[in-house]
């Protein structure tokens, strides 16, 4: 009796002609607001569409992703996603459909504009998945709140404003406080709460700025409701689905990407999850979505916060209850898979990408199969039998001079999922996913005394337990964050088990209710007294130990055939060891600066390439947005925390011995975990425990290379400012200073003097007085970088790349060509020997990265080597991609014990290609308030741009308009420039006078230009002595780009970083080194016109033409 | 913490225990162990009257979140046997809260289990179909013997049991003329279905379940409603009032009434091996082609090659294909195994008592 896949020929009938081939758009690079979830979703998407048989065609202008790899989709361009590039791929494809929808708000904004740019029509592409009119309907405030009213949907009282007298107008009639949102930006860029007409102006000013169309939205404002979120599907048969819902535990005021999420709701009656849901399906159906559609809520508070909470004191909202349902109002939609959809199809199980590529094609959601229980459709909504937390990872453990109060404007760089039985759990094995430097939750800042602060920050979850440790009633704390007293009542809870953890013995029921709380074995012991392994001692005694549960989509109802799970202390376990061959690949957790998407690609690949070995793949993630974390990555998932509890756990529910673990994939959070790892007996696979901390011990480090006989730049350590001096002194400035206790760049700074030492000094040992500082000679030669494989025997090298900027701007910053092209045949060939001698010297087995710098000299230029990380870097997807070798794939099978040569590959350096590829930076700046810009040693990008072309010109194009760091193509240029870079600055100055550019310049600057000749503007930097200043110019739009390179001097009120912010807020093109600046006036000269628009594998086999 | 103090355990009819502590009312209790995977609406789900003799495992572990109000119940009282948590709350927070899930229940003297994997018993009653179980503070293995005592839920009556005694009135919205009049047999009625006739101008009268066809027809209805209710449909008695009224009013059938009027056309009824209880079950309208999504709870179903006398089956479930609802070629019937009046769960299928009303209105 089969009845699921009875024809309905009505349905049929409406279907118009079948899609061939369709056109993907990607997201681009990772920014705040668009992180790693829409390499996730284009990927499902590409798979499924290949599953229909449609053709994909694929554009994304971000290499580190798993979409733009061959095999995914059918072709693969790695483009600038412009209107104009976008034109060229339909011209030239000549697609019947257009999926916007995957490549979050780049892919929409695209979508509209190729439609309103006629090329859509004049190719006679069809947009698939969501009208363009929905989109322009969901974005355009005007006709969305038309579209919601005309539904009977509710929408807070707004008002559109194109000028700053519309927005004040606006003001009067709603009355504050009020939200500002621009319209057409990502993750809330530019807007904000305004309770105060100051704050109104600044903000609503910036919002008119970022936006595209100029338009903000002066909205009342619902701060202090609940916020509420459906993930909502639909067909072209109009079958309409909820995936699930989720609260946000922050109320409306903080974005949703900043807020603490769960999933489901759980603070709703059945009366309010259904007239929420049945909102979601009205709306779904009026904007005409084929395919996932994300939807916003704000639901009236608690009574209790009501009173509190504007505007829920104009009125008891509780008069106006319907069918059991408060009022409520819809805040916003989104037609497109979105984070919260990555979020919901890894809380649920349920593939909302795959399934609306499919929808998009012109399936229906009962003739698609759910493949987590391979048996039921589709069509259907996941019960969960637990509860999901999600919390967002913020970079202000990079930025410490950052403003981290977080509000409608979204400042994460990514997130951590957990899954558990109880809120409590899942909470706090969210919070040690975060791997914010062990930080549990009672973690406490020694600032906070009897009072802690409760507004929104990236801290108040731990202020709040502070709070309640000191005996404030959660009533209060619910009242003063707005957060429900549901959420208060049960960190009230972890609480009080603190406090039997602290007075009670610990028993073995005492262990197993923390462990059920989410207790970390290390948290027992500080509480407890004893140290984590007596923890896990005890538990492994008293048998107490985790079981794993399924996440299977239907709450146990149907028979999976998931392999997807999580930790919980409950009684059945249901991942029995997998039998045969198999291997576990830590992943690299939450995004984050310095640990982007590149180690997800890492760890997806070295996953297919154990299954392609014969073995079975495990992954460990705490990672919601990743491909890693996808029900079909590898043969078994473990949604858990990276931390030695956690892993230790997986892998002795796995089996210790027959179990090896991967650690090099996983970016630094993975690395970390080898040592701990191998201490408590479990088995290693590639480079030794001994290696990798012979790489990271500077004397160790120090003394291999000696034997080796490769140079290294002079240096030593000191720990008194008169240490520091001498040694400065001894091998001259300038000088690299670093904490010992750091790695990656943080809190390095170079430094051209002894005052600048003495200030460094002072810092570094009033903050940490124990750890040595590391002074090491600044070589300001060209900064060049190796990836390698290495088996033991031999060590092969796909690429070498030379970065554009030079040495003392952190490699994960710098613009990077392959190949590298100013190279003499002698440096690439030291370069090789070195690389060869180190692989070889360290025992490396697997992948491996270096860092050099080159020197020039008198009797030829010198090498030194700068750094080595025995692991994955972040170059890894850039380098395989443009060389075609697959590193991940070989490394693992070389840790697998298959060597190089069995493999087919031989030592040395790989032919170099025909091509060349620069990949450049981006950042998210405008998003991050207080945060200097600068290019420096310590990184600060969120993601990267590939550009990819025959020529350097046109590469370098390529990857400048990818990363919006082009010149503009004419109109006036600011500069700013630190006395020692003038004289290099003068050539490239006459150079962007000769192209025509107006030239503004500080009084300094101006001055030098003058006396070259040159027609200049003086424009004072000095700030508050008359208008217009230089912040002016820059905020009016006078200027199109800023030159402005660092002097000593870096502090939030020195000019210089008062221009950098001002100019990443205006979004103005910001060139804060040389080396950038003439790449860019290069590229503008040479690149542009004449940049070739073409499939990646055409520029692996093509010959130049 | 209530009742955290006192050990209980869910004993199975296949042996298995399962160990937690007692919550509600502490007495012990035996029933028909089935499980439910909706994640709200846990009032809604213990007054509903088709749950009577029955131990309902909540598969959503947390439970009790948003308390208990005045509203939302289904029915006078608590209608299951007991109640099986992973975790009850014992903080609620709810603007319209009233008490706690372990007040009401121990106010209702119905026993509550919580700290189980209800996970693990999920499986195990998915793997073994539903079976007789216990939730009690004594040995599993003195359970057993208890167990092996008990009256069977398959041979009681229960629909008697709920329903209920005298006839009683829902008039009209205050102030209107009823459109229709509507003889609801209440086999075990959750009172929003009298919600939903009622907001649609319906007067309502409720009439036990025993009453005659003669009887029914004698209160002049428009049409009349076979209510859900709980266990196996096969009652003789009923099966006559419905073949009583067939051909002389418009009928619509929820659940239970579905399952009588599919037999009073001489189909045949079975039993599921776990049943479907939850909101998440996806039902396809064969002529449309449509698919919404509906609450259900039932352990019984409609067999589709029994189905004669002019019935044939208009919806199917999609996971596994059994009978969602059937039609008659000539006669105005609305006969639907879902729940359209939801309470818990979505709320797509409540057109289908406009539906049922076009039917009335002929």
């Amino acid at each position: 009796m089969n009845g699921g896949n009875l024809p309905s020929p009505q349905q049929r009938k409406k279907r118009v002609s079948k899609i061939n081939k369709v056109l993907v758009i990607g997201s681009g690079p990772i920014v705040i607001g668009q992180a790693a979830e829409f390499d996730y979703a284009g990927t499902q998407a590409c798979k499924a569409l290949r599953e229909e048989g449609v053709t994909s065609l694929l554009v994304n202008s971000n290499p580190a992703t798993i979409m733009t790899d061959e095999g995914i989709a059918d072709i693969v361009y790695i483009e600038p996603l412009t209107v104009e590039v976008i034109g060229r791929i339909i011209e030239r494809e000549r697609p019947d459909g257009l999926l916007p929808t995957l490549g979050g708000q780049t892919g929409l904004n695209l979508a509209v504009d190729l439609a309103n740019a006629g090329i859509l029509d004049k190719y006679n592409v069809r947009s698939l998945g969501t009208p363009i009119d929905t989109i322009r309907k969901a974005e355009d405030r005007q006709l969305f709140k038309k579209m919601l009213m005309d539904i009977g949907e509710p929408v807070p009282e707004s008002t559109i404003a194109t000028s700053m007298e519309e927005a004040r107008q606006a003001v009067d009639t709603i009355g504050l406080p009020v939200v500002i949102r621009p319209a057409y930006t990502l993750g809330g860029t530019g807007g904000g709460h305004a309770s105060t007409m100051d704050e109104f102006e600044y903000i609503a000013a910036i919002g008119l700025a970022v936006s595209p169309a100029h338009q903000i939205l002066v909205e009342k404002s619902v701060v202090g409701w609940k916020e509420i979120e459906y993930e909502v599907m639909r067909d072209a048969a109009d079958n309409c689905i909820t995936i699930c819902n989720m609260e946000n535990i922050d109320a409306m005021g903080v974005h949703t990407g900043d807020s603490i999420v769960i999933a489901p709701s759980q603070t709703l009656s059945d009366n309010e999850y259904q007239a929420l849901r049945s909102a979601s399906i009205r709306i779904i159906k009026a904007l005409g979505v084929e395919g996932g559609c994300n939807i916003q809520f704000a639901l009236a508070p608690h009574p209790m916060l009501a009173d509190h909470w504007p505007p829920g004191g104009s009125g008891n909202l509780y008069e106006h209850v319907k069918d059991g349902c408060p009022p409520y109002y819809v805040i916003e939609v989104n037609p497109r898979v979105s984070r919260s959809s990555a979020l919901a199809s890894k809380a649920t199980g349920y593939p909302i990408a795959r399934v609306a590529a499919k929808i998009a094609v012109g399936k229906r959601l009962d003739e698609i199969v759910n493949q987590v229980t391979g048996k039921t459709m589709a069509a259907f909504e996941p019960a969960l039998d637990y509860m999901v937390v999600k919390i967002p990872r913020w970079p202000f453990d990079k930025f410490a001079s950052g403003d981290r109060y977080i509000s409608t404007q979204m400042k994460a760089t990514g997130e951590v999922m957990a899954i558990d039985r109880t809120f409590e759990a899942a909470l706090q094995k969210a919070v040690r996913s975060l791997e914010i430097g062990g930080k549990s939750l009672l973690w406490e800042d020694p600032s906070w005394k009897d009072e802690s602060p409760l507004e929104p920050s990236d801290l108040r979850l731990w202020s709040i337990m502070a709070s309640l440790r000191r005996g404030v009633s959660p009533d209060r704390l619910a009242i003063e964050t707005a957060i429900d007293p549901w959420f208060m009542y049960k960190l009230n809870n972890i609480v009080q088990m603190e406090r039997r953890l602290l007075s009670e013995p610990l028993t073995p029921q005492l262990l197993w209710e923390a462990k059920r709380l989410g207790f970390s074995d290390e948290q027992i012991g500080t509480l407890a007294d004893r140290l984590p392994e007596q923890v896990r001692d005890l538990r492994y005694n008293w048998q107490i130990i985790p079981v794993y549960k399924m996440v299977d989509t239907c709450a146990a109802e149907f028979d999976a055939e998931s392999a997807y799970f999580y930790s919980t202390y409950e009684r059945e376990n249901e991942a029995e060891p997998l039998t045969g061959d198999k291997a576990v690949v830590i992943s690299s957790g939450p995004i984050r600066i310095g640990q982007g998407i590149e180690f997800d690609y890492c760890c997806v690949h070295s996953s297919w390439a154990l299954q392609e070995a014969g073995y079975k793949s495990i992954i460990i993630n705490s990672n919601p947005e990743t491909v890693s974390t996808d029900f079909d990555t590898s043969d078994r998932l473990y949604f858990e925390a990276l931390d030695e509890e956690s892993v230790r756990d997986v892998l002795e529910n796995e089996g210790i011995a027959s179990t090896p673990t991967m650690v090099q994939f996983g970016g630094q959070t993975a690395i970390n975990l080898a040592e701990p790892l191998f201490r408590s007996g479990m088995p290693i696979l590639g480079s030794s425990v001994d290696a990798i901390d012979e790489a990271e011990d500077r004397h160790r480090f120090e003394n291999l290379m000696n034997r080796l006989g490769i140079p290294q730049p002079p240096g030593s350590t000191a720990t008194s400012v008169e240490e520091a001096l001498n040694v400065a002194k001894l091998i001259g400035y300038p000088v690299l200073v670093r904490p010992s206790y750091v790695l990656g760049g943080r809190a390095m700074e170079i430094v051209h003097n002894a005052t600048e030492v003495i200030h460094y000094m002072k810092l570094a040992i009033e903050t940490h007085s124990r750890h040595p500082v590391l002074i090491d000679k600044y070589l300001e030669g060209k900064e060049v970088e190796v990836d390698a494989i290495c088996d033991g025997e031999q060590v092969l090298i796909p690429g070498i790349m030379e970065h554009i900027e030079r040495a003392g701007v952190h490699s994960g910053d710098s613009m990077a060509v392959y190949p590298a092209l100013s190279l003499t045949n002698d440096e690439v060939q030291t370069l090789v020997e070195y690389s060869t001698r180190i692989g070889l010297g360290l025992h490396v087995k697997g992948l491996m990265n270096i860092q050099y710098v080159i020197m020039p000299g008198d009797g030829g230029s010198s090498v030194y080597v700068l750094e080595v990380n025995p692991r994955a870097s972040r170059t890894i997807p850039f380098i395989s991609k443009v060389t075609r070798v697959p590193m991940v794939r070989i490394a693992t099978k070389v840790m697998l014990g298959q060597s190089l040569k069995e493999q087919g590959y031989k030592g040395g350096l790989w032919k170099t290609q025909n091509l060349v590829a620069i990949k450049a930076p981006v950042f998210s700046m405008s998003k991050l308030g207080g945060v200097d810009t600068y290019l420096g040693p310590e990184m600060k990008s969120t993601g990267e741009v590939m550009g990819v072309d025959y020529t350097f010109g046109a590469a370098l194009a390529k990857a400048l308009l990818a990363a919006d760091l082009m010149l503009p193509s004419e109109g006036s240029i600011l500069l700013s420039i630190a006395d020692h870079d003038k004289p290099e600055a003068l050539p490239i100055i006459r150079q962007l006078s000769s192209l025509g550019y107006n030239l503004y310049a500080t009084e300094g600057t101006a001055a030098m230009i003058e006396a070259e000749g040159m027609p200049i503007t003086m424009i004072s930097k000095k700030l508050g002595e008359g208008h217009p200043d230089i912040l002016d110019v820059i905020r009016d739009g006078t200027v199109k780009g800023v030159v402005n390179t660092v002097t000593g001097e870096r502090g939030p009120l020195a000019d210089g970083f008062q221009i950098r912010r001002v100019a990443a807020e205006k979004r103005v093109p910001c060139y804060t080194s040389l080396d950038t600046l003439k790449a860019a006036v290069e590229a503008s000269t040479n690149g542009e016109q004449s940049f070739s628009v073409q499939p990646l594998r055409e520029y692996l086999t093509e010959q130049k033409g | 913490m209530s009742g955290k103090s006192k050990k209980a355990f869910l004993v199975l009819e296949d042996g298995s225990a399962y160990e937690g502590y007692s919550f509600g009312a502490d007495v012990s209790t035996h029933g028909e162990v089935v499980f439910n995977t909706s994640m709200t609406g846990y009032q809604e789900m213990l007054t509903d009257p088709s749950y009577a003799g029955q131990i309902v495992v909540s598969t959503y572990p947390l439970i009790g979140n948003y308390g208990v109000n005045s509203d939302d119940a289904q029915s006078n009282r608590i209608q299951v046997a007991g109640f099986v948590v992973r975790e009850e709350c014992h903080l609620p927070s709810h603007w319209n809260s009233r008490s706690t899930l372990h007040e009401y229940l121990l106010s209702s003297g119905i026993p509550g289990i919580v700290g189980v994997d209800t996970r693990a018993i999920t499986r195990r009653l998915r793997v073994a179909g539903v079976m007789m179980g216990m939730i009690t503070s004594e040995p599993p293995e003195e359970a057993l013997q208890q167990l092996a005592k008990m009256p069977r839920y398959d041979d009681i009556d229960f629909v008697q049991q709920v329903s209920t005694d005298t006839m009683y009135r829902w008039d009209a919205p205050a102030g209107q003329d009823p459109h229709y009049h509507i003889v609801v047999v209440d086999c075990g009625l959750k009172f929003s279905i009298l919600r939903y006739l009622n907001r649609l101008g319906c007067a309502c009268t409720v009439v036990p379940s025993t009453t005659s066809a003669d009887d029914i027809l004698n209160l002049k209805p428009d049409g009349v409603l076979l209510s859900p209710g709980p266990g196996d449909p096969d009652l003789p008695y009923l099966e006559k009032t419905v073949c009583g009224l067939l051909g002389k009013k418009p009928i619509m059938g929820i659940c239970l009434g579905h399952q009588l009027i599919a037999r009073a056309f001489g189909g045949r009824t079975y039993k599921l091996k776990f049943g479907h209880r939850g909101a998440n079950h996806p039902v396809r309208d064969l002529e449309s082609g449509k698919v919404n999504i509906t609450a259900q709870n039932h352990g019984f179903a409609v067999d589709a090659d029994s189905i004669k006398g002019g019935l044939e089956v208009s919806h199917i479930n999609l996971n596994d294909g059994t009978v969602e609802g059937v039609r008659h070629r000539e006669l105005p019937l609305l006969s639907i195994q879902y729940h359209s009046e939801a309470s818990p769960g979505p709320q797509d299928t409540v057109n289908a008592f406009e539906r049922f009303l076009e039917m009335v209105r002929g």
